[in-house]
């Protein structure tokens, strides 16, 4: 059985009269251990299928199921749960809280976690090296390059072990060098067995992966 | 990493912020406490020259007569059915629902009596009472200690050649004169004061008593609801209030005291605003922040933490400084305000627990909505952000 299961999704947004459809059915299944990258222009819908993987979208038709849990059927407080123990998130602006030190933005996730203050630090630390950031734990985001503050947002996805990871455009604000360095490293971790779901527009990027989703107008090609 | 070390670390980071929130909730708390305290430290001064001042509550025997009195010239009374008040019944005032007001009661017993072949007036009174209320009787000689020892009015000394020392004699009684006292400009001038119970056996009036002043600490008591008190104790005297000067400045505190609560109560709407709006600005500049907690698995309920924790270490802090500041501004207030050049500041652990209870009180409320709203954001805000 497929680790995500996606059928006929569709989303609709409505802003006064107009109804725009960013996603119009997709139906995709990833198998555990893949390294997927969606591409797709710009506003064919790639962030819109992201949120809905992620559990934060409702999609307005369609199912999607994650590691046998239908995910938008989660009651009240139980998707952000589900996230938390599921789910790790690359943002394409790193999204680091400024006023947090690597690790402790790696700790983050782990803030709701019932764990000792030790294992949260060494988890954070293992986190932190497997990027090649163990001698940066206490710079804060500003003392840190566009990589490295990249370096610390993957960190911070994979610190407890999710499942799945989503990444959208990792690689749009950094330059090319570092956007290899990035790649390799998604690319590493996937090796490890993790799952990697990534939006990217750039076709390079698809090279690191195992299988390519094109979106175009809310829909699979 | 828990909850908590968001919050702190924020705060840490944003000091500026930080700063403007807690001076803004802090004034508001320091203006609550100077106006508290000064008020309080105020009516604690007037209370404590109300004793200086004497009675401010008569009880005389109730009668069904008319007093023929004409620009304070007594021209004697049609007086019928005149009750008597038993000294016993004295007791019936510590009894009253506002008896922890009542500083001292001073009975008297008052008859004519002969002292070198001359008429006086006989004050038998409690000395240690009488002394007590009436602290500004200057006394040449000694205070009087035995039920021998007899004090007498300046004009009463004059009028005998009596000093202290001096021996009398009152039907067939040897008595001392313990001491004079100094002009009053009262009645107190022509009277021959003798000790309570020998001048009830003298005039003849055992366990009776004339007259009896009572001295009652009154700020919150009002002087009209204990002469009603005492009058239903003893319904054959007659209860009167005196002193409505100090029942004036009393008026008068208490009118400012409605005063300060009003402005108080405006400074901290005010200060509670500034929290509002500083908090909702905050939220909405984080509103990533926020949806990136939300995307990595913070429930609403973490997001109110971090939120409401925020506002309640600012409002501590708020709290703690406000009252301090509070305090100092009485301080340099009060001699200003007060009547007496020496009125003492009035520390109370109920305005400093309540000052700190209040910012915290105030600094959560004025958060709650705040923290709400950040609790509502939609995590995908986070990814539209980018």
């Amino acid at each position: 059985m497929a680790l995500i299961e996606i059928k006929n999704v569709k989303k609709q947004y409505t802003s006064g009269d107009d109804v725009v459809e960013a996603l119009r059915g997709v139906d995709i299944s990833i198998e555990a251990g893949e390294f997927i990258t969606i591409m797709g222009q710009s506003g064919s819908g790639k962030s819109t299928l992201l949120s809905v993987l992620g559990g934060m979208n409702h999609p307005t038709m369609g199912d999607v199921e994650m590691a046998g849990v239908k995910l938008y059927q989660l009651p009240g407080e139980k998707l952000a749960d589900f996230r938390s123990q599921n789910l790790g998130f690359v943002f394409q602006s790193f999204n680091l809280i400024s006023y947090l030190t690597a690790s402790e933005n790696v700790m983050l996730p782990l803030a709701i976690v019932k764990m000792s203050r030790p294992a949260k630090r060494s988890a954070a630390r293992q986190a932190l090296e497997r990027v090649g950031l163990a001698g940066k734990l206490d710079r804060l985001p500003n003392q840190l390059s566009g990589g490295e503050q990249e370096r610390v947002a993957i960190a911070r996805a994979i610190v407890n072990n999710p499942q799945i990871l989503l990444a959208d455009e990792p690689t749009g604000n950094l330059d090319s060098k570092t956007s290899e360095e990035v790649m390799a490293l998604f690319r590493e971790l996937n090796g490890a067995g993790q799952t990697v779901v990534m939006v990217t527009h750039n076709p390079e990027n698809s090279a690191y992966s195992n299988r390519t989703i094109t979106l175009k107008d809310g829909m699979v090609i | 990493m828990k909850l908590h070390t968001i919050s702190i670390n924020n705060l840490k980071r944003r000091k500026a912020k930080m700063a403007f929130l807690t001076i803004g909730l802090m004034v508001g708390i320091a203006t609550i406490v100077t106006l508290v305290t000064l008020t309080r430290s105020m009516s604690r001064d007037i209370e404590s020259k109300m004793d200086e001042f004497g009675a401010n509550i008569l009880i005389t025997p109730r009668s069904n007569g008319l007093s023929m009195n004409y620009g304070g010239i007594a021209l004697g009374g049609v007086s019928f059915d005149q009750h008597e008040i038993r000294e016993e019944d004295l007791a019936k005032i510590k009894t009253i629902e506002n008896r922890k007001n009542i500083s001292v009661v001073s009975p008297k017993v008052l008859g004519g009596a002969k002292i070198n072949s001359r008429d006086v007036l006989l004050a038998g009174v409690n000395f240690e009472s009488e002394l007590k209320m009436k602290q500004w009787w200057k006394i040449f000689g000694n205070e009087p200690k035995s039920d021998h020892d007899i004090l007498l009015g300046s004009d009463a000394s004059k009028l005998l050649d009596l000093s202290p020392g001096d021996n009398l004699s009152i039907k067939g009684e040897t008595f001392k004169v313990a001491g004079v006292l100094d002009q009053t400009g009262s009645q107190d001038d022509a009277l021959v004061f003798a000790s309570l119970a020998k001048a009830q056996k003298l005039l003849g009036k055992a366990g009776k008593i004339s007259m009896a002043e009572v001295a009652a600490l009154c700020s919150g008591c009002p002087i009209g609801d204990m002469v009603t008190q005492i009058a239903e104790k003893i319904p054959d005297a007659k209860v009167s209030a005196i002193q409505q000067v100090v029942e004036g400045r009393l008026k008068a505190l208490d009118q400012f005291k409605r005063f300060s609560y009003a402005m108080a109560g405006v400074v901290v709407f005010i200060g509670s605003l500034i929290v509002f709006v500083t908090m909702m600005a905050s939220v909405n500049e984080r509103t990533t922040e926020i949806g990136v907690f939300r995307a990595i698995g913070f429930r609403k309920s973490h997001i109110m933490q971090i939120i409401l924790l925020e506002a309640a270490i600012v409002s501590l802090l708020a709290g703690f400084l406000g009252y301090a500041a509070g305090m100092g501004g009485a301080r340099l207030a009060l001699p200003f305000m007060a009547e007496s050049k020496n009125a003492q500041l009035v520390w109370d652990t109920t305005v400093a627990f309540g000052s700190i209870g209040l910012a915290l009180t105030l600094g959560l409320l004025a958060s709650l909505y705040p923290a709400l709203h950040a609790s509502k954001m939609d995590p995908t805000e986070a990814l539209r952000a980018l």
